[in-house]
Parts: C-alpha cells; sequence; structure tokens
C-alpha cells in the first residue's frame, strides 16, 4: 500500500476533476472581474487561491501513499488546536497541560498509522480526559480547574480525534468498486479523497445555493448567513454528487452513497454552526488569518470535524 | 558571521515563527523599509525580537539590530551570549539609566554609533519583559536617542500572544499563535518627556487590537463563598 505516485486511474481521475473545478473556478473568476470592472472579488479570488494551495497540498500528501498522509492531517490537526488553544482563555498554570495536548496530535496519528483501531478509538475520549488534570493537580492549582479541564477536552476531541477519522479511512482495507468494475489497491485513498471533496463541496454548495436564494434563516442566534434555502440546497447538491461519485470511485453503493451524501451534508452544516458558535463566545470572526480568504484552519475544517467520524464508522460497519 | 545569521534565519527562526507560532501581522507596508530608522515594541517574551526580525525581509535583516541589556546577554563567554551576539545580532548597552546624563561614559554610544551607520534598531521601551501581556511604564532612552536624530522615524508596534506562548520565568516555549500590529512612524517632537508620552499613548492604543485573551482569571465558586463568607 506504498508507493511515490498512487496513480491508479480512479484516483488520477478523481484528483484531475478537483483541479479540474477549480481550474473553472479560477476562470469564472476571472470572468466576472472582467464584466463587472467596478466590483470587488478580492475575497472571491482569495479564497480561490487558498483552495489552489490546500487541493495540491493535499493532493500531494495523499498521491505519494499514506505516510505523507499522516504527516499532512497530523500538522492540519497541529495548527487547529493551535489555534483553538490561542482563542480560548487558558490558565497560566496550565502550560503543562497545553504541552501534554500537542503531545497527544502524534501519539494519536501514530496509533491511525499502526492500524490500532482499538487504542485510536479510545486515546482521546478516555485516557487524555482521565490523565490530562494530572499536571493541575501537580502544580495545585485548583481555581478554573473544571472550566480549563473541560475547555482544553474539548478542544483535543473536536481538532485531534475527528480530525483523526479522516485519517483512519486510509486504513480501510482494498476492495473492489460498488459497480464491481475494478479493484483498486488504494481504496483508503480513494474514501478519504470521496470524504474531503464531499464535504468541502457541501460547504461550498451551501454557501452557493444560500448566496442565491437564501431567504429564511435557519438558525439566526448563532450564524446569521446561514438560511434554509442554502441548506437545503447543500443536502441535495452533496446527496446527488455523492450518489453519482461513490459507487464509481469507492466500495460504497448507490444507496448508502445517498444515505452518506445527506449525512455528510447535515454533519457538515452542524459542525460548522458548532465551530461558528465558538467564535460567537469568543467573540471572534475568524479562528485565524492562516488560509486567506477563509480565515483559520480550524475555520476550514470545522464541517470535517463532524463529517469523518460519521463517514469512517457508516463505511466501517456498513460498507465492509 | 553575517551569513551564518541569514542561515539561521532562513531555515530556522522563520519557518518556526509561521508553523510552530503561526504569525499575523496588519499593516506590514508601514514597516521602515531602509536605516537609519527605529522600531519601539512591546516586550513580553524572548520570543519577540525573533518574531520582530523575521517581520523583515532577508535583504534588510543585516541592518535590523535588536538593542538588547549587556548585563543580560553577557558578552561572547557564555551560549546566550553567543547566540545574542552572532545569530540575533544584539548591540548591547548598559542599562544603568544613572549614567545617562555623563557624556563621557555614555550607556547609549553603540545604539548610537550603530544608527548613524544606518541601522534598522529594535527598541522595547519597557527596559524588561515583566509580567505577561501587560504594558509597563516606558523608560526614557529611546528618547534621548531619538533627540540626538531627530531626523530618524519611530514605527511602533505591538505584539500580541507572546507572552503567553514564553513568559517570562517559564523554561519553555508552548505553539501559540501570535499577532504584530504595526502603525505609522512617529516623529521627533522636541521635547523628550512628550514624546515617550506619545509613544507610549500609541502602544497603549494598539494594545486594544489583539485578538487573543489574556490569561484565565475568573474566580471560581469556591474563591467566591470564601470571599462572601469574609465580607460576613
Amino acid at each position: 500500500m506504498s508507493g511515490w505516485l498512487l496513480l491508479s486511474p480512479r484516483l488520477a481521475a478523481a484528483m484531475g476533476g478537483i483541479f479540474g473545478l477549480l481550474i473553472v473556478a479560477s476562470a469564472a473568476i476571472w470572468g466576472l472581474k472582467r464584466a463587472w470592472p467596478a466590483k470587488d472579488f478580492t475575497e472571491l479570488a482569495q479564497r480561490t487561491k487558498s483552495w489552489w494551495a490546500m487541493a495540491a497540498a493535499f493532493g500531494a500528501a495523499v498521491l505519494t501513499g499514506p505516510g505523507l498522509s499522516f504527516v499532512f492531517l497530523a500538522a492540519v490537526s497541529f495548527l487547529a488546536l493551535k489555534e483553538y488553544l490561542s482563542i480560548v482563555p487558558t490558565r497560566r498554570a496550565d502550560r503543562g497541560v497545553l504541552v501534554l495536548l500537542y503531545l497527544a496530535v502524534p501519539i494519536q496519528y501514530a496509533w491511525v498509522a499502526s492500524g490500532w483501531y482499538g487504542m485510536f478509538i479510545i486515546f482521546v475520549p478516555v485516557y487524555m480526559l482521565l490523565f490530562l488534570p494530572l499536571p493541575m493537580l501537580i502544580v495545585g492549582e485548583t481555581q478554573g480547574f473544571l472550566r480549563a479541564v473541560g475547555t482544553l477536552h474539548w478542544g483535543l476531541m473536536v481538532t485531534v480525534f475527528s480530525l483523526s477519522h479522516a485519517a483512519y479511512t486510509l486504513m480501510l482495507p482494498a476492495a473492489p468498486n460498488a459497480i464491481g468494475e475494478w479493484r483498486d489497491p488504494h481504496t483508503g485513498a480513494a474514501l478519504m479523497i470521496y470524504l474531503v471533496v464531499l464535504t468541502q463541496l457541501n460547504d461550498v454548495a451551501q454557501y452557493v445555493w444560500g448566496k442565491l436564494f437564501g431567504r429564511r434563516k435557519i438558525i439566526p442566534a448563532v450564524s446569521p448567513n446561514k438560511t434554509w434555502e442554502g441548506f437545503l440546497g447543500g443536502v441535495l447538491t452533496t446527496t446527488a454528487l455523492s450518489a453519482a461519485l461513490g459507487p464509481w470511485l469507492t466500495p460504497i453503493d448507490l444507496g448508502n452513497a445517498a444515505i452518506l451524501g445527506a449525512l455528510l451534508a447535515v454533519a457538515g452544516f452542524v459542525g460548522d454552526v458548532t465551530v461558528s458558535a465558538l467564535k460567537r463566545d469568543l467573540g471572534l470572526k475568524d479562528t485565524s488569518q492562516f488560509l486567506p480568504g477563509h480565515g483559520g484552519v480550524l475555520d476550514r475544517v470545522d464541517s470535517l470535524t463532524y463529517t469523518a467520524p460519521l463517514f469512517l464508522h457508516y463505511v466501517r460497519y456498513v460498507c465492509y | 558571521m553575517q551569513w551564518l545569521r541569514l542561515l539561521f534565519f532562513f531555515l530556522i527562526v522563520r519557518p518556526a515563527v509561521l508553523f510552530l507560532l503561526g504569525l499575523y501581522v496588519k499593516r506590514e507596508e508601514l514597516l521602515p523599509k531602509q536605516g537609519p530608522a527605529i522600531v519601539v515594541a512591546n516586550h513580553n517574551s524572548h520570543l519577540d525580537t525573533l518574531v520582530l526580525l523575521s517581520l523583515f525581509p532577508l535583504r534588510l535583516l543585516p541592518k535590523v539590530r535588536p538593542v538588547a541589556a549587556a548585563d543580560y546577554f553577557a558578552g561572547a563567554d557564555t551560549a546566550l551570549g553567543w547566540i545574542a551576539t552572532n545569530l540575533i545580532g544584539i548591540i548591547p548597552i548598559r542599562r544603568n539609566g544613572s549614567a545617562l546624563a555623563s557624556m563621557r561614559d555614555d550607556p547609549l554610544k553603540p545604539a548610537a554609533e550603530a544608527l548613524a551607520q544606518g541601522s534598522i534598531l529594535v527598541i522595547y521601551p519597557e527596559g524588561t519583559r515583566g509580567a505577561p501581556e501587560t504594558l509597563a511604564k516606558f523608560k526614557n532612552g529611546v528618547a534621548y536617542l531619538v533627540e540626538r536624530f531627530p531626523a530618524v522615524p519611530v514605527t511602533s508596534v505591538y505584539l500580541c500572544g507572546l507572552g503567553k506562548a514564553w513568559p517570562k520565568g517559564a523554561r519553555w516555549p508552548v505553539p501559540l499563535l501570535c499577532e504584530a500590529f504595526v502603525e505609522a512612524p512617529l516623529r521627533w517632537c522636541g521635547d523628550r518627556a512628550a514624546f515617550i508620552a506619545k509613544l507610549e499613548r500609541r502602544v497603549t492604543e494598539m494594545s486594544k487590537l489583539g485578538d487573543f485573551p489574556g490569561w484565565d482569571h475568573e474566580p471560581s465558586a469556591a474563591a467566591e463563598k470564601r470571599t462572601l463568607e469574609q465580607e460576613k
């Protein structure tokens, strides 16, 4: 399951599709700029440029084999965790705990890379939960103990535990695709591309449907720009796309691909809104300015933190 | 040794500042593009100097010199002294304010010479790192220096988050995001006290721009209960 470039025909076609979409998007922005020279498309252009960078990094990581993919996703987890720890209030006494949290990133991804599913699934929820407070006890700081334990562990669950599920899809065994045409030795890579692309396209679809037809607000107290039209348009688009792509690229059959599409769309929405609630609580617009046009890494992967676990468990239990 | 300093910043400091810390700069274009110039900043951490120096393009780096306390970064015979002198490129000055008046034994002389040669000086008017993420009272040294070079622009930078990433007294840094806000340069106004007051006001204003919270100090339920009982 290794190799310098995992270019099986299906993977190559999928990657080609991603970059094809980006070329279309860049061309569309170029056209928009020419058609309405007075209008400001800076944010849209910045967003697309950042998409290019993300697609290039993700593509390079996936196609050079699972090793680099684990490193790439571990780096994403690290950056998201760092953003989270920077924006939440922490106590000075908890510097040791922060070090422990950062150490959990390589450890969690080592469980993933070794394929030890049992440890991967309990390390953060059980052992980090139990032993995270230990440095606080040694320092002896009890003021604000509960708040610190709660905020720090929640952040670790979202940025490291949840996101590492996307990496674990690479460990799923090789299987023929659902239409039985062809057996891909890199099924794991295909599943991860499928998960990440559908999650990100769902974000874009909800945004575009909302911009075009959005009228009724869905959850104004948390995220005033989200509308029912955007949400439902996203669910329909992602379900259709999933049904079209799933059986061709992965072992997921048509029915399950449709269910997964709807599931990913709803979960992605919940993840997006959850991080919005966090930012609202802290009085921030973005978690950082790491990705021009998008905000922070956590802003970009907010929906993935919810879709990755659902996707992995659904595929593991239902499609194998 | 200049090439060693450039390599150190290109291969180690900049990647670390971008990936391990994560830096967001606002109004970078207001930084001086040539010497002589002075950059003043708030000081909470050893990381401040590394971050400030990474704000400048490598081409300018040989000119950028942080002014630092000679007693702390003592000479080239300790490891810290060697790093400070050769890799960071500090200008060591003695920080005993009382000697300022006597020109015969002028503590600012090395800094003044560097300015005369067209350097970009980095100065922390607070004098020391102090308590994390709080601004201490400014010292007068920078005003004495600008008085001698009234044409030199003084650009202020506010750094946010570094006092949490590596506060005074902590042994190791912890990765946390930081921000740098740059403000348009200030010119010499003819009066030392007025100049320092103006500079201090400007940096204090800028300190409100930061996005990151300080240390969490919310009193716990138990502490509130105790104070209530004491009041009774």
